[in-house]
């Protein structure tokens, strides 16, 4: 589990730092799942059962943690709305510039020229 | 009025009002109705909230009636009450400066104008007053949202660059705040603010806190364009309208500082020194950077989105110093700076449109023609650099004397010169646009200022009436300096803030060992 986080903010940074739009945004997915992941992890996950309480009360020890998974659920929801966003945003930029190089979009950072 | 109306009042006004004006998606006289409705009853509850808390210290509400550590709690300090206020009153305020259709063009308020900035005001109240760390993420993410809506209205070309960094670097630092929650949930297995304080202070920590704390650093150090990862904001915060940059510039910056003071006085625990010492090295050096891109820009918005990086620091400089005093000149200052940079780029607004241009070395002989912009101008500036007696000058004189009774003589003498690169960036600004007659050959709009100003009554009285607020500030200041003093109180004693949430110390310390 924590291989896989690491690996997913690696691959999520690494993606991040490319000028193409398309990797930009699997960028942010990656970016997005691994801080999932490291969420759940850090949440301590173990292999108990589902937090249901059946006749009686059952040993509370035996019961894994709900709270992180409901914690992820909401992260995962926000996370997707805003990768839609992304998206949609992306595909309006190349439609209105004509690039899909993020190096080229620098208008908003230079100086007007002074003509 | 019961606590918990007053509580939840700020939060359901906004979101009622946007759900409305989207039902009304057709009809802008009823959405402005609803726009204008919504927001004066929001400032309502927010100064009602204020009188509250300031007579019976901290209030809180359980949602949905769970016990504290498990439910999600609402808390209502003076911290969150003055910064509540101050967002509803722009929110008021800006609703005037848009009315004309020059402001903020009529495509853009048909798509979605007024439910955005409604549900953007939304988050912003949400993450002010909310008592769980989990939620303040989730406000965030309501508050960025609508911002990236904001942002990219209208679609042109540099809003749509700027707002690619924008949502970027915005979903970058929610992620790693995300992780933070992680550490800290993984730790103690709470994200109830009043409890994390109390585990956090009450154990042994152990280093991985750090880890914790440097996650949430990072975090707010984007969202509030802090020294290292402020790139993103003169990139993005002067293309969409002005009206719009004014709210987010305001707003926005300030609620990641708000984060960061919450989370770094109140969870963790204080007594870190390197972290106060990093804290006053970003300070510092936010301060001197924001300056720098400040004093090279030619560019009216730019240089403005470049003070807001600068003026930054001096909020940190009092996080860093941290004791009572500090802080509650940070607060004064949150307050200063919310008006007077919001109302600096509503003069930009009046300027761009009078002179049709931003740069400083085309537009000019402004106070000639328009003598009581150029002065409202002329008092905004000297108050950011902190002239006496505007409001400016308060907020810096406590910081610099908390400074120098803590002996940080090296920041305070950063802040000092901060202040005078300020008045050197402003006074350019105000030479060359204002004084010095236009060199360029472009026509002149040869109008009176009564009739610009007849063209223009909304955008006119707001800058008149955040004018107001600034003068009264500078010489009526006591009851800010009162509230902020509160606030310094309310963040520092810790007791006050758990007690009103979790009942009485020794309960909690129960939950804690569970």
């Amino acid at each position: 589990m924590t291989i896989i986080t690491g690996v997913l903010y690696a691959a999520g940074v690494y993606l991040l730092m490319q000028r193409s739009f398309i990797k930009l945004v699997i960028g942010i997915i990656l970016f997005a799942h691994a801080s999932n992941f490291f969420l759940f992890t850090a949440g301590g996950i173990t292999r108990a059962m589902p937090a249901f309480v059946h006749n009686g009360q059952p040993d509370v020890e035996k019961l894994a943690d709900p709270l992180p998974q409901a914690l992820i659920l909401t992260a995962i929801v926000i996370g997707l709305g805003i990768q839609a966003f992304a998206i949609v945003l992306l595909k309006r930029v190349y439609h209105v510039t004509g690039t899909s190089d993020l190096d080229k979009l620098r208008t908003t950072d230079r100086e007007e020229e002074h003509a | 009025m019961p606590d918990h109306i007053l509580i939840l009042a700020p939060l359901l006004a906004p979101l009622l009002g946007g759900v409305f004006c989207i039902f009304f998606w057709k009809n802008l006289k009823v959405q402005q109705t609803i726009y204008l409705l919504a927001t004066s009853f929001t400032l309502l509850m927010g100064l009602a909230l204020l009188q509250r808390v300031d007579e019976q210290g901290i209030i809180s509400l359980q949602a949905g009636n769970w016990e504290a550590p498990f439910g999600i709690t609402l808390v209502v300090d003076m911290l969150s009450a003055l910064m509540l206020s101050a967002s509803a009153l722009l929110g008021m305020v800006i609703h005037f400066f848009s009315l004309s259709h020059t402001s903020v063009t009529l495509e853009r308020k048909h798509f979605g104008y007024y439910p955005a900035l409604l549900l953007m005001l939304f988050g912003i109240h949400g993450a002010l007053i909310t008592g769980d760390i989990f939620n303040l993420y989730v406000w965030f993410e309501v508050m960025l949202i609508s911002s990236f809506v904001l942002l990219t209205l209208g679609g042109e070309e540099g809003q749509l660059e700027g707002a690619v960094k924008y949502v970027t670097i915005n979903f970058i630092a929610s992620s790693l705040f995300l992780a933070g929650i992680g550490i800290l949930y993984g730790i103690s297995g709470s994200t109830n603010m009043a409890q994390l304080s109390v585990y956090l202070h009450a154990e042994d920590i152990s280093p991985i806190v750090y880890v914790g704390f440097l996650f949430f650093l990072i975090s707010f150090g984007i969202k509030a364009a802090l020294f290292p990862l402020f790139f993103w904001l003169p990139a993005s915060y002067h293309t969409p309208p002005i009206a719009i940059s004014a709210i987010i510039a305001g707003l926005l910056t300030k609620v990641g500082i708000y984060a960061l003071f919450r989370t770094a006085i109140f969870i963790f625990p204080s007594d870190m020194p390197i972290f106060q010492n990093l804290i006053l090295w970003l300070a510092g050096l936010t301060m001197l950077s924001g300056m720098m891109g400040a004093l090279a820009q030619q560019d009216y918005r730019k240089i403005l989105s470049y003070l807001i990086i600068s003026h930054m620091g001096y909020m940190v400089m009092g996080l860093g110093i941290g004791t009572q005093l500090a802080i509650s000149g940070a607060v004064f200052y949150i307050l200063h700076s919310i008006i007077v940079k919001s109302n600096l780029f509503f003069m930009g607004g009046l300027i761009g449109k009078f002179s049709k241009t931003f740069d400083l070395t085309k537009a000019g002989g402004l106070y000639k023609k328009l003598p009581i912009l150029s002065s409202c101008f002329f008092i905004s500036a000297m108050s950011l650099s902190g002239i006496p007696p505007l409001s400016g000058f308060w907020g810096k004189y406590v910081l610099a004397r908390a400074g120098l009774e803590q002996q940080d003589y090296w920041i305070v003498g950063v802040a000092l010169l901060t202040g005078l690169l300020t008045l050197l960036s402003v006074g350019r600004v105000w030479l060359k646009m204002f004084l010095k007659s236009a060199e360029s050959k472009t026509v002149e709009p040869q109008m009176s200022e009564r009739y610009f100003s007849a063209q223009h009554p909304g955008m006119y009285s707001t800058v008149l009436l955040l004018m107001l607020l600034v003068l009264a500030m500078s010489f009526y200041p006591e009851p800010f300096v009162q509230w902020s003093e509160t606030a310094a109180q309310h963040l520092l004693n810790r007791e006050l803030y758990i007690e009103e949430v979790l009942g009485t110390i020794d309960q909690t310390n129960e939950h804690a060992s569970n």
